[in-house]
């Protein structure tokens, strides 16, 4: 206990934090990446890939972090939930590899090694995000645990839900990368890029849409905390948490009317609130649980003296470790050039 | 042998860990090595500092970036294929792997878009800062998932909960294990001469081409001076370690020096174990040797395989003779030093070609030393994953044979391609060489031809 919270809690909303990082932030340059094979030439690319090069490596640190933060501070989650998911976690692995030395690769191969990691730098966000999809899918609709461990079969996680969000997610990155090429990119691919942020509105408040109302379907307690069921509604339990809806809907409005044409961060900061919202409606629906519907954050917890000697190191570490994140991200603020090149 | 989940996770493990150790091998030196040069460069403004950091930095972006990616997949797998294993460890080594996330990876990945892309951004002091950062994140890292590793071979300060798992009664115990000092420091030199060796192989190949001659004879002194100092140092670093594991891992010492029956034991050069004979064939051994060096008295009895119920002896073959590749390299790097300090003493270093081609082919001997010396760690500790507590087969994940095989197919073709490409890319640099602002060499070709074309130019 530190003043009065449960260690437990504490980690498991910085563990939510760090998942919630990595999508804002490697969501955009995974999204870059989806949107690769929408660019017109090499030149393009060239400056698509330059707006995330900087930073995709650090960005991609908070999953490592969500990774071994989870088998840290709560094993027995992490114990039942990687061999529950072993398909789509090894696949996103697999797609991750693809995509992170193509950054590199890219500009050492000749001319059909360039083209080859020029496909694998899409294929590789394109499947990476789809499979992280599909982890939260099969994550979402739960798992199957008897005893703390794991008892299904290799394709549980494989479900229409599943794909159904695999689709919203990678919808969801597009728009990321589109409102970071936005703030990042000038010229005719700014203006590009500002189109894809409206096409991509509509379709990710259709995709959240869906995957909302398929969500409230998974178990009937979720279908409870937002009081709705397919022939009733409980107005007062529903009407607390309608805001969130609405914001959710009003942000994809914003998006789909137009990015502001002074201030470039606004849709990518609009595309964040969104994802948040989209978080917090999922935290709402689950909570207590952190392995959906099978355990709760103290029943899978490493031992409190585990967890008290990482939040003494998480504690003065995680400032520090956002303070030089912002400093990165201060240094490289300027748009790339139309010459971009890259090192 | 049954191809089951656990034998197939095992071999997964083995092969993604054995891809992944090879980049940070090269990179934990790689850093240092930029760092000094960039420091140098600072100091002294000559441009072969800086030629030679632009050249390395490309070399090692490629590493890095392979490093990172092979090194997620680790901080997954034990989730997804030793679940078990998760589970019964997670609060004695979940926290230091914690550790390692938070006060090494953020700071390497963070810094090094810094490196790689700040030069228009920060001013040269910043730069280097962000080199020494990069430098300094990598051995953080080393230390923490060292710590972790050497708990798992000497474990310590643990107790058993009412669950079942284990938790850390002392975490300082745990991190600062018997094995640890000396298993950081020699995996720490090794990664050094690893640098050492790839830079004077590439140094070597440059000079024995004749091309950028400044920048070929520095780095060449560099390596050669890092390995007459570093090589000896892993020697004693190396036996320090085995000495931790005569006291705390017998039945390793055991297999990895050949030794079946109890008594004053010999120093085996040469032999084939064989294991359902319990015995060595066509053995060459210096009676007592290896008493003397493990204890210092040749007559002093030590322990054999027979004093081990097989069930709890690791592989013999592979840990034998996996040592004896990391300790001929080990000697081989040593002798290396040496011919080359002499060679510098007597100021006939950079005409020295037949050094210049031992140098080429000794080049990837750092990687084959660090793979063979992790083989010997890691299948000397077999059959347990945590030392004398938990047994390799008693920690896998509950997960479908096939779905293993799939995912390990899928591996070695994803590798294949991956580091196949990369280390094409890394010798195409290599064989490019550094940029150079020396003059190319005079030369009687005449006017016209395009090498006299290249001096007129210059």
């Amino acid at each position: 206990m530190v003043f009065g919270i449960e260690l437990s809690l504490i980690w498991a909303v910085l563990i939510a934090v760090a998942v919630f990082l990595y999508v804002a932030l490697d969501g955009f340059d995974l999204g870059v990446g989806i949107l690769f094979p929408f660019a017109r030439d090499k030149n393009e690319r060239d400056q698509m890939q330059a707006a995330i090069a900087p930073v995709w490596d650090g960005n991609e640190t908070w999953l490592v972090l969500g990774g071994g933060g989870l088998f840290a501070a709560f094993p027995k989650a992490y114990a039942t939930v990687m061999p529950a998911l072993y398909g789509p976690i090894t696949l996103m692995l697999l797609a991750l590899i693809f995509r992170g030395v193509a950054f590199e690769f890219r500009h050492h191969g000749r001319a059909r090694g360039a083209r080859f990691w020029t496909a694998a730098f899409a294929g590789g966000s394109i499947v990476a995000a789809g499979a992280q999809g599909l982890v939260l899918g099969g994550f979402v609709q739960g798992l199957a645990v008897r005893d703390g461990v794991f008892v299904g079969g290799p394709l549980d996680w494989l479900t229409p839900f599943s794909l159904l969000v695999a689709g919203a997610v990678m919808a969801g990155y597009a728009l990321l990368g589109a409102c970071w090429l936005v703030f990042k990119t000038q010229g005719d691919l700014f203006e590009r890029a500002r189109g894809w942020v409206k096409q991509l509105a509509v379709v990710v408040a259709l995709s959240m849409g869906a995957v909302s109302l398929a969500t409230l379907n998974v178990d009937p307690r979720v279908t409870a905390r937002w009081g709705l069921t397919m022939t009733s509604v409980d107005w007062p339990a529903f009407l607390r948490l309608a805001p969130l809806p609405l914001l959710a809907g009003a942000l994809c409005f914003l998006l789909w009317r137009g990015a502001d044409t002074r201030r470039h961060l606004q849709p990518y900061l609009y595309a964040v609130a969104l994802f948040a919202i989209g978080f917090l409606g999922l935290a709402i629906s689950l909570w207590p649980y952190i392995v959906p519907f099978a355990m709760t954050p103290a029943q899978a917890a490493a031992a409190d003296n585990a967890l008290a000697l990482m939040l003494w190191g998480a504690a003065p570490m995680l400032p520090i470790i956002l303070a030089y994140t912002a400093w990165v991200y201060w240094v490289f603020r300027a748009k790339v050039g139309a010459d971009a090149t890259y090192h | 042998m049954e191809w089951d989940a656990l034998l197939l996770a095992r071999l997964q493990f083995a092969f993604t860990i054995g891809f992944h150790i090879i980049f940070p091998a090269f990179t934990i030196g790689l850093a240092s090595y930029l760092a000094v040069l960039e420091g140098l460069w600072l100091r002294t403004n000559r441009p072969v500092f800086r030629n030679l950091y632009l050249f390395w930095v490309k070399i090692f972006a490629l590493s890095f970036g392979m490093g990172v990616v092979s090194g997620v997949v680790m901080s997954y797998q034990f989730g997804t294929n030793w679940s078990v294993f998760a589970t019964q460890t997670g609060s004695v080594i979940g926290p230091l792997l914690g550790y390692e996330v938070l006060t090494a990876f953020f700071l390497e990945a963070s810094f090094l878009g810094i490196m790689l892309f700040g030069w228009k951004h920060v001013g040269p002091g910043l730069h280097f800062l962000s080199t020494c950062m990069v430098a300094i994140g990598t051995l953080i890292s080393a230390f923490w998932i060292l710590a972790a590793n050497s708990w798992m071979q000497t474990p310590q300060g643990f107790a058993f909960a009412a669950d079942g798992t284990m938790i850390a009664t002392d975490f300082v115990k745990v991190i600062f294990n018997p094995s640890l000092p000396s298993r950081f420091a020699h995996m720490v030199l090794a990664a050094y001469l690893t640098t050492a060796m790839a830079v004077a192989g590439a140094a070597a190949f440059a000079l024995l081409r004749k091309r950028a001659l400044p920048e070929s004879r520095m780095s060449l002194r560099m390596a050669v001076l890092m390995m007459a100092i570093v090589a000896p140092l892993q020697i004693v670093a190396g036996h320090e370690s085995g000495v931790v594991a005569h006291h705390h891992q017998p039945a390793k010492v055991a297999a990895l020096e050949g030794w079946w029956t109890s008594g004053p034991q010999p120093l085996i050069l040469f032999g084939w174990p064989d294991e359902t004979a319990g015995k060595n064939h066509l053995e060459v051994a210096i009676p007592g040797g290896g008493s003397w060096v493990n204890v210092g008295d040749p007559a002093a009895p030590l322990k054999g395989l027979d004093a081990f119920p097989e069930a709890d002896r690791p592989p013999v073959f592979i840990t034998f003779w996996a040592f004896r590749i990391m300790v001929a390299i080990g000697l081989a790097m040593v002798a290396l030093g040496v011919w080359g300090a002499v060679l510098w003493a007597m100021k006939r270093l950079d005409g020295a070609t037949l050094y210049h081609r031992a140098l080429v082919l000794a080049a990837p001997s750092g990687f084959i030393a660090v793979l063979a010396g992790w083989i010997t760690a890691e299948v000397g500790r077999q059959p347990y994953v945590v030392y004398g507590v938990l047994r390799t087969a008693d920690a896998v994940s509950p997960v479908a044979a096939g779905a293993v095989a799939t995912s390990l197919l899928m591996f070695i073709v994803v590798y294949a391609i991956v580091f196949s490409a990369g280390a094409l890319y890394i010798l195409r640099l290599v064989a490019k060489g550094p940029e150079t602002d020396e003059a190319p060499p005079r030369t009687d070709e005449p006017p016209g031809t395009p090498l006299g074309a290249g001096v007129q130019e210059a």
